[in-house]
């Protein structure tokens, strides 16, 4: 047998517009666990796509154990023993843990009927020799974020995978359950299994990765042994240049009280209550973080502070008046600015350009008034212009430039530039650098900073602490819709807050 | 360099939605004339008499017959309006098939208006004030349904064209002389004046439909009114997002769209060759082909009053097709292409993508 279990020479994929891998070569040795790093738009996710058979090579060939495969589709990767443990879990919510393993290649016996029974105990023998603990016969619906992925390597499992791929596994765990999974990998390994491992966080890597190899741009960087280097190291080869960990931040002044939120409760589109008795404040000059798991309130708390979901109890008050029941263009109007998380579904207008998006918010104004009471675009130019240069967002035809051609880190800093233009008293932040790069990350971290400088108030949610860690003043950990925790900076340490993440709402179903 | 040349003339073509446009008619013509040959007919005969339509010189007689621009103007006029009244909500993303019962309760309303009021001097204004506002209400009623309670306005609609059709009969059947297909005769008071072109159907209403595609060009592109109606056709979330009333954006653009289709009903009855009240027992199909109107006019202004203009040479085409021994159908035929010819323009984007994706592997290999 070959000394690589997968081999992709050579490997070129283009996209309209981009070049997502450009000659790409990996080599991963058989039973080692290879990470694969790069930033977001990097190519790794398209590199292990083309490995798993979703997309096909414009150029390159694959080896698999040593022999060239022409992998078409999941099925033919799935029967070549690669099995893939997405980021975003695909699994069917209202059937139990068995079912979902078995779906498209059930068990049947005798006379054709659904044998789950056998599929049962083979699942149970899997997750007893893997370390992988969740019950065969639970429903998906009631076990917790981490279990889930626990069934997902149960799938690979089941189909005899040798070769593993975790796309991005940590992005919607608790800090707890990451070292669970770095557990559940080192077993897979000690059990013969060879992992790809696809992330952007450098601690993840050292913890449990034999070898590590770079992507920028599309680029193959480089392979190394992770024994061998630092994160810094790591770091430098992923973005092409050295990284400050710590974002520079001036001490913070704290004005008087702008946002009250008391006793809110917020139910969720489907009427399920997400917010539960909420209350927090916020100072003028104040960055508060909100730490928490993805789907514990985060985004239904922002709707419901800026008008887009209805508050059931509660006030919210912003500089002493209450808006509680306002309308977004009223809360707009009060000095109420928000970033949302979804920046093409939420934040900006993909068919509109950059100059008809940057007056979303004020377009009514007389400012933009033409003759006979028009609405005069040419007027609206000026202020996208302006804003391009000081955000230095990189366009094509400047202010005419459609929104949804340019790349998420400008299209981020269209929305801010937007938000920020308006003045706000009080500021909403969601996950403002997901997905982008790190000189995208670093702008915004930096104008966010800026901004509180000047006394604006602004709420941070994010997902990932050490966005949290790096710029909050105030922490407030979230669990479950209620306010675990509420502390100064550098009162706790991040292993403080993942356990307060991980408290009340999914910690319980975890000791059931 | 022959080859790059090529590249760009076909890329221009599809970049640009006007060329898609008149390509496409083209191409439905083209499609249509074979079939002609098929059935064993002189395509010349068709082309003639579309000819003669559009400019009113016919081959055979000499002479310049005038009265046919008149008509094919006049047939026009139904068309653009509906094209518009399918256009402007398409625009706010809703797709409005109701132009049709918007229509029908435009024209009731103009007959009721003329027929139970006593005659007076410019009671002609009035019928149609009062039927641009009876289809404004009509469209109206769809879009507050959809902006505040999200109900489908594809099958609010269709169930308002049935509640306009049925309910026009009824109200008709009440007026005075109501037999089963037709009430008294409209007051000369209301008939629209003919003028310029006085042996056609060809009236002022013209003005109206000027006015009309003026006002849908100066509201898309003008107003406050029209970008807040543009950003929520495009993302309704982010104009929710960011303070602009979707509600109001939905309810004005079905209302506009009633205004637009029930002022067409209006220029049909009081403008129409029979100055007659109707009691109609089928739908007019002006609604529904304003729906093939605002595909090929591309939901523009100026588009959907050309795109107005195609639809109505082909219908004044169809009388002097049958006196040419062509079957009228075949105007039905190359409609029906045109629009499943741009109903194929999802596909030249796809052609487009491929394209590029195409051009860029060769500099990438180029670049090797």
């Amino acid at each position: 047998m070959s000394e690589y279990a997968i081999e992709m020479l050579g490997i070129t994929k283009t996209f309209p517009g981009i070049i997502a891998n450009d000659n790409v070569t990996l080599q991963v040795k058989n039973n080692e666990v290879h990470a694969l790093l790069g930033e977001n738009g990097a190519g790794k996710s398209t590199l292990m796509s083309i490995l798993f058979g979703a997309y096909s090579p414009d150029a390159g060939k694959i080896k698999i154990f040593g022999n060239e495969v022409n992998i078409k589709n999941p099925t033919v990767a799935t029967t070549l023993g690669i099995g893939m443990v997405h980021q975003h879990f695909k699994l069917v919510h209202n059937y139990t843990v068995t079912e979902n393993i078995v779906l498209g290649r059930e068990p049947r016996n005798r006379f054709g009927m659904l044998n789950l029974s056998i599929a049962e105990k083979k699942v149970q023998a899997l997750s007893d020799a893997y370390g992988l603990k969740v019950d065969p016969k639970a429903k998906i619906d009631d076990i917790t974020v981490g279990q889930q992925q626990r069934v997902e390597i149960l799938k690979t499992l089941y189909s005899n995978s040798q070769i593993i791929i975790f796309d991005e596994p940590t992005a919607v765990l608790t800090p707890q359950e990451v070292d669970e999974l770095m557990e559940i990998i080192r077993k897979l390994k000690a059990e013969g299994k060879t992992i790809v491992l696809i992330t952007h966080k450098l601690k993840e890597i050292k913890a449990v990765s034999d070898q590590c190899s770079v992507l920028r741009r599309g680029k193959y960087i480089g392979t190394v042994q992770v024994a061998d280097v630092s994160e810094e190291d790591l770091a430098s080869m992923m973005v092409g240049r050295a990284v400050k960990f710590k974002t520079q931040k001036n001490p913070v002044h704290l004005g008087k009280k702008v946002l009250d939120l008391q006793h809110l409760s917020i139910l969720d589109q489907n009427g399920n209550p997400k917010i539960k008795d909420l209350s927090l404040e916020l100072r003028a000059g104040e960055i508060l973080g909100i730490a928490g798991v993805d789907g514990n309130g985060q985004s239904e708390l922002l709707m419901g502070l800026c008008g887009l979901l209805p508050v059931q109890e509660g006030t919210i008050s912003l500089n002493g008046v209450d808006i509680t029941h306002m309308t977004v263009l009223q809360r707009i109007e009060k000095g109420l600015g928000y970033v949302p998380e979804d920046r093409q579904k939420y934040g900006l207008i993909k068919e509109f350009s950059l100059s008809e998006n940057a007056v979303l918010k004020d377009f009514y104004k007389p400012q933009y008034n033409g003759k006979f009471h028009t609405l005069d675009q040419s007027k609206f130019k000026d202020i996208a212009t302006e804003e391009i240069k000081e955000f230095d967002i990189r366009t094509a035809l400047g202010a005419d430039t459609q929104a949804g051609s340019l790349s998420g880190g400008n299209q981020q800093k269209a929305i801010i530039a937007r938000e920020v233009s308006l003045n706000p008293h009080v500021l909403l932040v969601a996950q403002p650098t997901r997905g982008l790069d790190v000189g995208a990350i670093e702008f915004i971290r930096n104008r966010l900073l800026q901004e509180r400088d000047k006394g604006t108030a602004i709420i941070l949610v994010s997902f990932e602490l050490d966005e949290i860690m790096n710029l909050c003043d105030t922490i407030a950990t979230i669990s479950n819709g209620q306010i675990v925790g509420v502390f100064k900076e550098g009162e706790v340490s991040e292993e403080q807050i993942g356990l307060m993440m991980a408290s009340s709402g999914k910690g319980e179903n975890d000791a059931k | 360099m022959q080859n790059e040349n090529n590249d760009s003339f076909v890329d221009r073509i599809l970049e640009s939605e006007v060329m898609t446009s008149i390509l496409v008619v083209i191409l439905g013509f083209l499609c249509g004339t074979l079939i002609i040959i098929a059935v064993g007919k002189n395509p010349s005969d068709m082309f003639g008499s579309i000819f003669d339509s559009m400019i009113g010189i016919p081959k055979r007689k000499g002479g310049w017959n005038y009265r046919y621009i008149g008509e094919t103007l006049a047939y026009s006029m139904p068309f653009i309006l509906c094209g518009l009244s399918m256009g402007l909500p398409a625009r706010v993303g809703l797709f409005n098939i109701g132009a049709e019962g918007q229509y029908i309760m435009g024209m009731t309303a103009a007959q009721s208006v003329a027929l139970w009021m006593s005659p007076f001097g410019g009671q002609w204004i009035l019928c149609l004030l009062v039927a641009v506002l009876a289809g404004a209400i009509w469209g109206g009623i769809v879009g507050v349904l959809k902006a505040k309670y999200n109900v489908s306005e594809v099958v609010a609609t269709i169930m308002m064209n049935y509640i306009a059709l049925y309910g026009s009969r009824l109200i008709c059947f009440t007026q005075p002389g109501a037999t089963t297909y037709n009430t008294a005769a409209l007051p000369q008071t209301v008939l629209l004046d003919k003028f310029l072109i006085k042996t056609s159907n060809f009236n002022i209403g013209v003005f109206f439909v000027l006015i009309a595609v003026l006002s849908y060009w100066f509201v898309m592109n003008k107003t406050r009114l029209g970008y807040m109606m543009r950003a929520t056709g495009y993302n309704k979330n982010t104009a929710k997002c960011c303070g602009i009333s979707t509600i109001k954006s939905i309810t004005t653009s079905m209302a506009m769209a009633g205004a637009f289709a029930g002022l067409a009903g209006a220029l049909v009855l009081l403008g129409g060759a029979f100055p007659i009240g109707r009691i109609i027992t089928g739908m007019d199909n002006y609604g529904f082909m304003g729906i093939a109107v605002s595909l090929v006019g591309n939901n523009t202004a100026i588009g959907n009053l050309l795109a107005g203009l195609l639809f109505g040479v082909l219908k004044q085409s169809q009388s002097l097709m049958q006196g040419r021994n062509i079957p009228k159908e075949i105007t039905y035929i190359i409609q029906g292409l045109i629009v499943i010819f741009i109903s194929l323009r999802s596909g030249l984007v796809l052609y487009k993508q491929y394209r590029n994706k195409k051009k860029l592997k060769k500099e990438v290999l180029a670049n090797k």
